[in-house]
């Protein structure tokens, strides 16, 4: 399977299962297009005519060139993966590598578009117990095998209204790493309001990244993201979030917007960032039911689509003129990204990934959290719903039909969960909105990859 | 005359991999959809 198309003045032939990504002129790429379906001389014909000006020997080099990349297998590779699919999962079945844990089920903003209904998830408030906190810890530890790398990431709600217990389980961590053979690495999801000098320090210190929110202008960022006043918190958290980007080096975190139907032109947004100073960009889509006020239209789409290729040319303006910045969706790694037995095998959700909520329980991930039929057990007995985790076990690219002829596949991995059980009612659904602005952000990833080259 | 630049790429149909030491996909920035494309491949056996 091959996926053919043009952007910034690029012809990029990405050829599916070998991962192969090349750079064509004109000819090639309408070669290419007729390859697997005409013969050697109704080729040579067709693109003679269509480019009187070339001659025949050039177009039968040209042909040469391509049959050449497909016996070296970068064409038209064949798809060889789909008895693979499970390989990963059923060889580190059971094991746990990472855990995301809601510190606080509450908030001190009031933003209504957030996925975790300001911070309750549905329910209760409340806040995790250092014993709670210490267990889940101790859970990891115990299901997490021969893996070295532990991820946890605290999360909320807004993890810093637990600052204390957060602090206490990454020196209990600390504590029982080495004896176990073990790696923590910490993530903390802030709000940035409660940012101060000792959270800096300990964030720098014993966090591997921090992911801030800020959706990027003054006046898009208060329409959402306000206090149970109302008032927005722009001016307040953005120039913490400036001290502690700083205190970091300008390293390992990400400043992380959210753009919705008020911003489908969220370049802008980006474009206030770079200006306040920040370099290691996210930008997402909102989550939320479809028709709610925020919820991005099929025009705010369109705009969506433009603003990422646009987005992709701002970067590569901006290296060219030695202040470049990162986009998280733009950063694949052609040489050293992920084998394809992580690309087939889906996000991890539900097994070597879990969230676990402040009383202790476990769900698939922290979008599942709230709704009690996903609820999987508890960080005391461990995971008792085996029929839902054995559910998304299967959860995997090849799980679902509507992937099979996606050129995209291989650098999504089948989607989210969460995003397809919410559009569809099933996890092995497709969230088809997400799917299009997936594939556009690839072949934007894709583009700059081939522009770095070419320059 | 060369009219294909094909760029250095991690061939996938070596199928070599599988060691499952990397992040899982949804971790770091995003936490609302899922792409594994930008994640380092972590075996310490390349």
């Amino acid at each position: 399977m091959i996926h053919q198309y043009k952007l910034n003045g690029y012809n990029i032939v990405l050829d599916v299962c070998s991962g192969a990504v090349h750079a064509v002129d004109e000819i090639a790429y309408d070669i290419i297009s007729l390859f697997e379906t005409e013969t050697k001389e109704e080729i040579c014909t067709k693109i003679g005519a269509a480019y009187p000006a070339v001659s025949a020997e050039e177009i039968a080099e040209c042909y040469d060139q391509v049959a050449e990349l497909k016996e070296e297998g970068l064409l038209f590779a064949p798809d060889t993966f789909a008895s693979m699919a499970g390989d990963l999962k059923n060889k580190t079945a059971g094991v746990v590598k990472a855990l995301c844990l809601h510190v606080a089920h509450t908030c001190n903003l009031n933003c209504s578009y957030c996925f975790a209904s300001q911070g309750n998830y549905h329910g209760d408030r409340g806040v995790m117990s250092f014993e709670v906190g210490k267990r889940a810890l101790d859970f990891l530890i115990e299901n997490s095998g021969t893996r070295h790398n532990l991820e946890v990431d605290f999360f909320g709600g807004e993890p810093l209204m637990n600052f204390q217990v957060v602090k206490d389980l990454v020196a209990y961590a600390r504590s029982i790493e080495k004896q176990h053979n073990k790696n923590f690495r910490f993530t903390l999801t802030t709000n940035g309001v409660l940012i101060d000098r000792d959270v800096i320090d300990f964030a720098n210190k014993e966090m591997s990244n921090v992911v801030l929110s800020l959706d990027g202008r003054k006046e898009v960022h208060d329409r959402y993201r306000v206090d149970y006043a109302g008032k927005g918190s722009w001016e307040k958290i953005v120039p913490k979030f400036q001290q502690l980007v700083k205190a970091r080096e300008g390293k390992n975190y990400y400043m992380r917007g959210t753009f919705t139907h008020q911003n489908p032109d969220f370049l802008e947004d980006i474009k206030q960032m770079l200006d306040l100073g920040f370099r290691e960009l996210s930008m997402e889509p909102v989550v939320c039911e479809p028709g709610a006020e925020s919820a991005l239209t099929a025009a705010d789409k369109e705009i969506v689509m433009d603003q990422y290729e646009k987005l992709a040319e701002l970067m590569l303006k901006k290296e060219k003129e030695g202040d470049p910045f990162t986009f998280y969706h733009y950063m694949i790694d052609l040489n050293d990204g992920p084998c394809i037995y992580k690309r087939i095998s889906g996000c991890g959700s539900g097994t070597e990934y879990m969230a676990v909520t402040p009383w202790g329980d476990l769900y698939p991930c922290h979008q599942f959290v709230g709704d009690e039929s996903f609820r999987m057990g508890d960080v005391w007995t461990g995971v008792t719903n085996t029929a839902l985790r054995q559910e998304f076990k299967d959860c995997n690219v090849y799980a679902r039909p509507e992937c099979a002829d996606c050129w995209a596949k291989l650098y999504c991995s089948g989607g989210c969960a969460a995003n397809a059980y919410h559009a569809t009612g099933s996890v092995k659904g497709v969230y088809q909105d997400g799917c299009d602005l997936f594939r556009k952000r690839m072949e934007c990833a894709i583009m700059l990859a081939v522009a770095r080259e070419d320059q | 005359m060369k009219h294909i630049k094909t760029l250095k790429t991690r061939n996938l149909c070596s199928k070599q991999g599988g060691c499952g030491e990397c992040q899982t996909s949804c971790q770091s920035a995003c936490k609302t959809s899922c792409g594994v494309a930008n994640q380092k491949c972590e075996s310490k056996n390349k």
